[in-house]
């Protein structure tokens, strides 16, 4: 592996590249707190946490932004090649998947407002729980290989999407069940589906952001051979709502 | 163990022509001036139709190198080359190869633009008329346009043939010497930081240029830029205290070089 720990000649070149990535890392920080409240607050049935995770949504938006500009700036006055091309290129669409996981955290808070309302499913909410903390252990491991450069981590990450799908096409299965036997479950269940599907879409960006750990440490791509599922998927290929 | 092969892959010819064959190939070169041994063991091929850039910080041999393609290093007192030379597989430095010839077909232009204290017309009509190119005067006209068109000089000179090459602008000058270059046919040009005395527009001219001149020639240019490198090669090779530390698609190199001094270089860290 290569060392890029060298100093830049230009310091002050050096100390903006660092200051993007603690910046990622502090917005990664701030998503995965996100993650973890926005189910705490469906598991506890917890109106004011989750009013909390919609406010603090803004602060994951504007961070994406000041990461962007500050990339922006680096590219236009400091021409950056090789690893420290990729480092800011990988910053800044990392940045953009952190902003998109903490859209869907939010939009998993907003939906357990309305859970507050109803009749409490407990094996269901139980479920979903489960899937989020599957969900936010893999983006915990995958910024801790962002933050180490560890490749390994985001490797691990990676190769197990699957598991995630799985859970959702199981978490799937029983909601249809649940519709079916009780039409009154209806609202609820749906609003269950949703955050299902927000839930497995913070898993895809971890897998993003995985792949793009690779390319800033190795130069190279994973994309190409990226286990994913297919036409064999029974959920996927004929019944997926999104 | 550096890898020479070509490496040139689709993704860094862009438009026009592809590179071609390999052009010029040199094996194990050394080169000495008095004692000190300037240039270990490089082994380079420069494909035909394809622009080569050598880079690397001052005194790392990389026109000390460019020089030894022209035997220009013939013309420096206790300059000693070893190694293997070739272009279209011919050894550049057999007894049988005259210098001279081997200039015309292996063209070069310096950093400074150096014209001839000559009119425009004469500058570039020197190479031809001097190697017996051309029969008639019609005919040597025609040269001298086709190589100032080529140069995309033409349109700002048609009209002023006579006056001085040296009442020029700098990058008009550059772009004179290389029309000049060009004028005697030639099949490789090379060009030791050509840009490095002109300003961001000239510059970009003679990128243009370059661009355009590659789907012709083996261009080799040695250059301080790596910015400049980038843009207009395919293929770049890193040298460093006199030796080639890396050889590789332009593309490759400034994004993913394989060797840590590389890396530091062209990213402005210590070595």
């Amino acid at each position: 592996m290569m060392d890029s720990t060298n100093q830049h000649t230009v310091r002050a070149y050096g100390d903006e590249l660092n200051q993007i990535t603690a910046d990622v890392a502090r917005m990664g920080g701030l998503a995965e707190a996100q993650i973890a409240d926005a189910i705490e607050a469906v598991s506890r049935r917890d109106e004011g946490l989750a009013q909390e995770v919609i406010a603090r949504d803004a602060k994951l938006d504007e961070l994406q932004r000041e990461i962007e500009r500050k990339v922006i700036r680096l590219i236009a006055l400091r021409q950056p090649v090789a690893t420290d091309l990729r480092r800011a290129v990988a910053a800044m669409k990392i940045a953009t998947d952190l902003e998109r996981t903490g859209d869907l955290a939010r939009s998993v808070a907003k939906r357990s407002l309305s859970l507050v309302e109803v009749e409490p499913l407990a094996p269901l909410t139980r479920s979903i729980e489960r899937m989020g903390k599957l969900v936010a252990k893999r983006m915990k491991t995958v910024l801790d290989a962002y933050t180490s450069a560890e490749v390994a981590g985001a490797l691990d990450v990676w190769s197990h999407d699957d598991d995630i799908d799985e859970h959702y096409n199981a978490l799937f299965r029983e909601l249809l069940t649940y519709m079916m036997a009780d039409p009154r479950t209806i609202t609820s269940c749906a609003h269950l589906l949703f955050m299902a599907k927000n839930l497995e879409r913070i898993g895809d960006h971890a897998t993003n952001i995985a792949e793009m750990i690779h390319f800033e440490v190795t130069g190279g791509e994973l994309e190409l051979s990226r286990p994913r599922q297919g036409a064999t998927d029974p959920v996927r290929s004929t019944e997926d709502p999104s | 163990m550096i890898d020479t092969r070509p490496t040139l892959g689709p993704a860094a010819q862009g438009q026009g022509e592809s590179p071609g064959l390999i052009k010029l190939r040199t094996r194990g070169v050394n080169v000495f001036y008095g004692d000190k041994q300037a240039l270990k063991d490089v082994s380079l091929d420069m494909a035909d139709r394809a622009v080569t850039a050598l880079i690397g910080p001052s005194g790392c041999g990389k026109s000390t190198f460019l020089r030894c393609l022209n035997r220009m290093n013939d013309t420096i007192q206790g300059a000693r080359v070893e190694g293997v030379i070739e272009l279209d597989g011919e050894d550049v430095n057999a007894r049988s190869v005259d210098p001279v010839a081997l200039r015309a077909r292996v063209g070069m232009v310096f950093q400074r633009p150096n014209p001839f204290p000559k009119s425009i017309f004469e500058n570039v009509a020197y190479g031809p008329r001097i190697h017996g190119l051309t029969q008639s005067k019609a005919e040597l006209a025609d040269v001298v346009e086709q190589a100032l068109r080529r140069a995309g000089l033409w349109d700002e000179v048609a009209d002023r043939l006579d006056q001085s090459g040296s009442s020029l602008s700098g990058g008009q000058q550059q772009r004179l010497v290389i029309a000049r270059a060009i004028a005697v046919d030639p099949e490789v040009i090379l060009m030791d930081e050509p840009c490095s005395a002109l300003d961001p527009i000239a510059t970009a001219r003679i990128e243009e240029l370059i661009d355009e001149l590659r789907r012709q020639y083996c261009i080799v240019i040695v250059t301080h830029s790596m910015a400049q490198a980038a843009r207009v090669s395919q293929q770049t090779a890193f040298f460093h205290m006199g030796q080639i530390i890396e050889i590789g698609r332009t593309e490759d190199l400034f994004t993913n070089p394989r060797e840590q001094r590389t890396l530091d270089y062209i990213t402005g860290r210590f070595g």
